[in-house]
């Protein structure tokens, strides 16, 4: 076992760790461990655009982005952090055209933008052109430039590095981080990083959906690591479900295509979006188009034989347009459909997509243990991250926006921290956690398969907790996933080797799963109203009297070993919106 | 609403068409033995499904051992270039159908780079020579406070080089890099390309001089396997050949 040092660990190589990584190498001696190679890394399938105000094709200005943002997560947004995202945003967007970003352009050679859901003028008037983009694959451009001005500022990678466990060491009644636990895929080795400060950028966890627009990879493994660790989960029951996902595969296709013109019809061809949110139609945000596409289906009017999907119709938009504009959607449905979305619609339905809540920080990247307590020397941004500039649903091309803002600040406060901090001392046998899970697994007889497992674990997600979930339905999965929880047990790998034991790190990473999956079904269960993602049909309104707050989860272990969920509540950051009926 | 297309693709998923398929893959462990040899998977599989989706069906129900490397499962990360039925491709992009599901199909780990397992090889020779081209915008003289101005014109020159997602299916498809790691390969070019003809950047001679090394672009023989391998649509031989005029004429 090799033991490493360094001022700043950096978990993650997407869109967050690698904008992190930039400010964090220039400022303290860094190194980034991640499980991918930096440029696989699920930014790059990010396609619409990203949100600043810049006003370059008409009147905009940061206030509003703010409203829309807190609107857009029905008023569970922390409003200080929404205001930071969205007045960073313009420094952000131009940080990266400064650093190479290749943007489509104006004709008068500034950056073009174009309208995205419930990006709004003045507060709801209309919708604007907020979104910077580059064709359909801003955050294929966005990860490839950070990766350039990686390589530009040598930061140190450590690719195929797994982080599989948060050190921490209590100093003086202080919780501190002291380090992380990484297992190197292609040697089976474990590797001690001892590091001042940590900075989790580890990604999103919807694998555990069936139909999901997320990599296989993305298993919430940072999420994991702090959980366990006795750190709380905020808000995992805000899930959003993206409106446009190829009908059974879930692949992406981007809001920017309603954005340019782009209409949502039912099988009669109907425009139904005028019918739920005759305002903003098919740019009303991604929770309230999830939800009625599911209702025009539920009611019949979905189609197909099965009538379980709906279309999205670019049909009287001008080849060119598509060419210019959406030149990947437009292949994916000509590669998995092998239908030309010139002429044919293309068969949609909600594909799970990303995760609102994630570990609490506060807008400097802090990590809390508790509602008010910062880990010191331990950091969040990204997906895995809940800051909360998203509350109950995330406004589109706010995502690439959070990793460029709060990667940014949590890179650079966690080298500042760096600076002034001593390095906290290890925990005993600090790898002693990792050691026995990983050889446990591997020497494991047990006669359940992880595929299975896995499949059984969609499965009842994709029924129980997606779109429209009821008491019942989330206490069947509540037991479901105790029933797999404690069938993993006795899971087993096929593969007993050391190198690139792929088999052995996708039942680690079931693991993750299984036990994120209980945290969100549990937060939901508890929270008895709708708002934003979370949708409970028996408690069809939103209750800002008793639920105007967020969802802290905490693991705890009692005496004989069995571990359970307490759930805690800690209040919205609220300045100057006060909460209002959301209309689109 | 309907069309012919969508009405056939609709009516078709709503029965199961799974047919047999037999893939054929190469294996190698040095943890076991220091020899590669084949491997048949007899399958039952929608011929609509991709490749990457018959892999996962032997690793899942088969054979856990099965390595290769994927993620996002459509096409932009990159992770899972290798080699199908003799041809470089990614797995979750090329579907069962189009690949003349009727023989064996045969998966080999892509070439000229190390096999480290099954059909994972070692990419940091391949990274090793994106890094050597200077990858990064460069710019002299102070920062506009705003964004650096670019036509559209100037933006469309070096559109088609964007588009790379370092997956290596064209430099591991090229016959001189197979012959010669040295050379930088096509994806190395394609990334100098994307920054010597962008508008904004200052230092395309330097990356011109790097390329006009023994290694560089003139080891280029123009086969055209790369543009072919391509699972972007790049035309990685006419950005080449591009990088090679402005050598001669020095204007980019």
């Amino acid at each position: 076992m090799q033991i490493h040092k360094y001022d700043t660990v950096i978990v993650g190589a997407g869109g967050a760790g690698m904008r992190a990584a930039i400010e964090a190498t220039k400022r303290s001696r860094t190194a980034v461990l991640t499980k991918l190679y930096p440029t696989r890394s699920h930014t790059g399938a990010a396609q619409g655009g990203m949100a600043a105000a810049l006003a370059n094709v008409e009147e905009d200005n940061w206030e509003w982005h703010t409203f829309d943002t807190i609107k857009g997560g029905d008023y569970l947004v922390d409003q200080d952090a929404a205001e930071i995202l969205a007045k960073e945003a313009i420094d952000a967007v131009l940080d990266l055209e400064k650093m190479g970003l290749p943007f489509n352009r104006t004709p008068d050679g500034t950056i073009d933008q174009r309208r995205f859901g419930g990006h709004s003028r003045n507060h709801g008037e209309a919708p604007v052109r907020r979104a910077c983009y580059a064709a359909d694959r801003t955050g294929h451009m966005i990860l490839q430039t950070l990766y350039q001005n990686c390589v530009k500022e040598g930061v140190e990678f450590f690719n195929e590095f797994y982080v599989l466990d948060q050190l921490i060491t209590e100093v003086d009644g202080v919780k501190k981080s002291a380090g992380v636990v990484a297992y190197e895929l292609a040697t089976g080795e474990l590797h001690i990083f001892q590091a001042k400060s940590v900075v989790y950028a580890s990604g999103g966890t919807g694998k555990f959906f069936k139909v999901t627009s997320n990599a296989h990879t993305l298993t919430g493994d940072g999420q994991a690591a702090c959980y366990r660790r006795g750190l709380p989960l905020e808000d995992m029951e805000f899930f959003q479900f993206h409106p446009t996902g190829i009908w059974r595969m879930g692949i992406l296709l981007t809001e920017g295509a309603r954005g340019e013109g782009g209409i949502l019809r039912n099988k009669d061809g109907e425009r139904f979006m005028e019918k739920y949110a005759p305002v903003m139609k098919d740019l009303a945000s991604r929770d309230v188009v999830s939800r009625s596409i599911y209702t025009e289906i539920r009611e019949g009017r979905g189609c197909g034989p099965e009538g379980d999907h709906v279309y999205l119709d670019l049909t009287h938009l001008p080849p060119e347009q598509l060419d210019a504009k959406l030149p990947d959607i437009t292949e994916f449905a000509r590669t998995y459909l092998g239908i030309e979305p010139y002429t044919d619609p293309i068969p949609i339905q909600p594909t799970a997509h990303y995760a609102m809540g994630g570990i609490p920080t506060n807008v400097q990247g802090e990590v809390l243990a508790d509602n008010d307590t910062v880990v010191p020397g331990l950091y969040a941004a990204g997906e895995v991250a809940c800051v909360s500039v998203h509350g109950a649903n995330r406004l589109g091309t706010n995502s690439l926006l959070d990793i460029n803002v709060f990667g940014r600040r949590a890179g650079i406060a966690a080298a500042e921290y760096a600076h002034r901090a001593e390095f906290v001392e290890l925990p005993e046998n600090p790898a002693e956690l990792v050691e026995k899970q990983v050889e446990n697994l591997r020497n494991s007889t047990g006669t359940e398969r992880v595929a299975v497992l896995r499949k059984e674990l969609q499965e009842t997600m994709d029924a129980n907790v997606m779109v429209f979930r009821t008491e019942q339905t989330i206490k069947t999965a509540v037991e479901k996933i105790a029933e797999l929880r404690e069938r993993y047990k006795n899971v087993s790998v096929q593969d007993k080797g050391k190198r690139f034991n792929t088999d052995l790190l996708e039942a680690i990473e079931l693991g993750n799963l299984l036990d994120l999956a209980e945290v969100m079904a549990v937060s939901a269960l508890a929270r008895k109203e709708s708002r934003g993602g979370h949708y409970r049909e028996d408690y069809p309104n939103r209750d800002d009297v008793n639920f105007m707050r967020h969802t802290m989860a905490y693991r705890e272990t009692d005496a004989s070993g069995k571990d359970s969920i307490r759930l805690d509540y800690k209040p919205v950051v609220q300045t100057r919106y006060q909460p209002m009926e959301r209309k689109y | 609403m309907s069309t012919a297309t969508l009405d056939k693709l609709e009516a078709e998923a709503q029965t199961s068409h799974n047919i047999k398929v037999t893939f054929r893959v190469r294996r190698f462990n040095p943890e076991i033995s220091d020899e590669a040899t084949w491997q048949d998977f007899e399958l039952e599989i929608d011929p609509k499904e991709r490749v990457l989706d018959g892999l996962h069906k032997i690793k899942w129900d088969l054979d856990g051992s099965l390595t290769f490397r994927r993620s996002c499962a459509h096409g932009i990360c990159g992770s899972d270039a290798m080699r199908i039925n003799g041809k470089n491709r990614l797995a979750c992009k090329t579907l069962i159908k189009d690949i003349n599901p009727a023989k064996p199909i045969t998966i080999e780990p892509i070439k000229g780079l190390t096999v480290l397992k099954d059909l994972v090889v070692d990419m940091e020779p391949f990274f090793q020579a994106y890094r050597d081209v200077m990858p990064f915008l460069i710019t002299k003289g102070n920062e506009p406070t705003r964004e650096r101005r670019q036509s559209a014109e100037d933006r469309e020159r070096f559109d088609d080089t964007t588009k790379c997602i370092l997956c290596a299916a064209c430099t591991s498809s090229c016959p001189v890099f197979w012959n010669d790691g040295q050379y930088f390969g096509p994806a190395a070019i394609v990334n100098a390309h994307r920054f010597i003809f962008d508008s904004r950047d200052e230092a395309g001679e330097q990356r011109l001089e790097i390329l006009n090394d023994k290694d560089g672009v003139w080891r280029c023989r123009t086969t055209f396997n790369c543009t072919d391998a391509c699972p972007r649509g790049i035309e990685v031989t006419k950005a080449i050949q591009e990088v090679k005029r402005a050598l001669i004429t020095r204007r980019f």
